[in-house]
């Protein structure tokens, strides 16, 4: 039992499915937070704002 | 009234006509409303459905809704990852449809599965050799991903730019948004695939069954190509239906070109993969089933005209229309092969799901019909209308087509 899953049981087939969502649900989460610390550094100015 | 709200140097209708235009979809939210309620409130005997029809008219929706929304993360794939600069005057409206189309496919389920205050056991007791459970997984988290590709559009709103914080946050999130997209490619697949793998599997079913590579039925790659196929088609369809209310050039022709050359590409090599897959079944998995193609067909208004439609009329006919450049630049011509290849996708789905199960297995089993209570349709109609309000409120209030105000000077 992991905090995601009841049935967890150690062996690949669970490694690779929960790995693949794990790694997707990774970048998200990443991503998000990459772009919330950009945009505070940027609103305070430590960084340069970019335009599209 | 709104014009504060309306994106600089764009003509918009009067709040009014905005308003009247709004109230049949919002009549449709209703119908659908209601039919929600009633569904939750007294349960799933409100439908049609039944042990042999578990899957029904909303998974026909479903699954088309799905397939046609694929034009989300197909252009989201050409645009920020294969580079194809001239898809961005189109992408926005790409990944409004497809987040209407998977938000509205999501609500639907929330009342297909009958009891949504347990829809999290799917994620909690993951059965991981279920196809549709990798469905519900990947569609969960594509649903995330494509309101992270929403949410910079929503922040180009002329008062929401105003307040700084969210101008650089839909800046900073449009810079990284290459990630976003390779993640959303690499979920959509997965989860195309698998819902068509998930009727390749049903060995007991041969209307369905389908051999295959390793774990994946031939309908796991089948489904992927004609969803992306057909979702850049919905896409054309949508912006021109845009066009023609409007009465405004939005979308510069050289992009909704290149989208509907992709889509013939990618349609002829469905047809053919398509049609060697009927073959493989038709003399392969049927026979060793020990029945006929025509046995298919002996009850009920289920024909193999249905087959015939979905390959020649639907598929083969919008091919050549969109492959033959004098075809794809002819406006009429390009609308009815997009209208053709979307209804193709559509039929597919349907004989999948509804057709599979209506067709008897067993000697003794009987054919089984199933016609949708005004209960379903009102679900179904209801994403219909929740997609026209959200496109329409987002055309109003938000500059989803880049190259609009060049496109339509404003003569003062």
């Amino acid at each position: 039992m992991t905090p995601f899953s009841f049935e967890w049981q150690w062996n690949i087939e669970y490694m690779i499915f929960f790995g693949l969502l794990y790694i997707a649900l990774g970048i998200i989460g990443i991503g998000i937070i990459v772009t919330v610390i950009r945009t505070g550094l940027q609103a305070l100015g430590f960084m340069r704002e970019r335009h599209f | 009234m709104d014009s504060p709200l309306l994106p600089h140097g764009v003509k918009r209708c009067s709040t009014w006509a905005f308003f009247f235009w709004t109230l049949p979809w919002l009549a449709l939210l209703a119908w659908g409303g209601l039919s929600a309620f009633l569904c939750l409130w007294k349960g799933l005997n409100q439908t049609n459905m039944s042990n042999v029809f578990a899957f029904a008219l909303w998974i026909v929706f479903d699954l088309a809704v799905i397939a046609l929304g694929a034009g989300a993360f197909f252009t989201g794939f050409l645009t920020y990852i294969m580079g194809q600069k001239e898809l961005k005057n189109i992408i926005k409206p790409a990944v409004i449809i497809g987040f209407i189309c998977y938000s509205g496919a999501m609500a639907m389920l929330g009342i297909d599965i009958g009891q949504p205050i347990r829809g999290w056991f799917i994620f909690w007791h993951a059965n991981i050799h279920s196809m549709l459970v990798e469905v519900s997984f990947c569609i969960t988290c594509y649903l995330m991903v494509l309101a992270i590709e929403f949410i910079p559009i929503i922040l180009e709103n002329r008062k929401l730019e105003e307040i700084k914080e969210l101008r650089i946050f839909g800046h900073s999130l449009h810079e990284i948004m290459a990630v976003f997209a390779a993640t959303g490619t690499f979920l959509s697949f997965f989860h195309q695939g698998s819902l068509g793998g998930m009727f390749g599997v049903m060995y007991a079913r041969p209307f369905a069954a389908r051999e295959g590579f390793y774990i994946w039925p031939w309908t796991f790659f089948l489904f992927v190509l004609s969803a992306i196929a057909c979702g850049p088609c919905f896409t054309i369809l949508c912006t021109k239906l845009t066009e023609f209310f409007s009465r405004k050039k939005l979308v510069p022709d050289s992009a909704i070109q290149l989208l509907a050359k992709i889509s013939a590409w990618l349609l002829s090599l469905y047809m053919v993969l398509k049609i060697a897959d009927y073959l493989g079944w038709m003399y392969g998995i049927i026979p060793r089933s020990g029945l006929t193609f025509e046995s298919f067909f002996r009850e009920g208004p289920y024909g193999v005209y249905l087959v015939v439609c979905e390959i020649i009329v639907c598929g083969i006919l919008p091919a050549i229309i969109l492959m033959v450049p004098k075809g794809r630049q002819n406006q009429g011509w390009l609308i009815i092969a997009c209208l053709l290849n979307c209804t193709g996708i559509v039929l597919n789905r349907f004989l999948f799901i509804v057709v599979t199960l209506a067709i008897p297995v067993m000697p003794f089993d009987r054919f089984w019909g199933y016609l949708p209570t005004w209960q379903e349709w009102g679900i179904g109609f209801a994403v219909i209308g929740y997609g026209f309000l959200l496109f329409s409120a987002a055309y109003r209030y938000l500059p989803i087509f880049p190259k609009e105000r060049e496109l339509n000077p404003i003569t003062e």
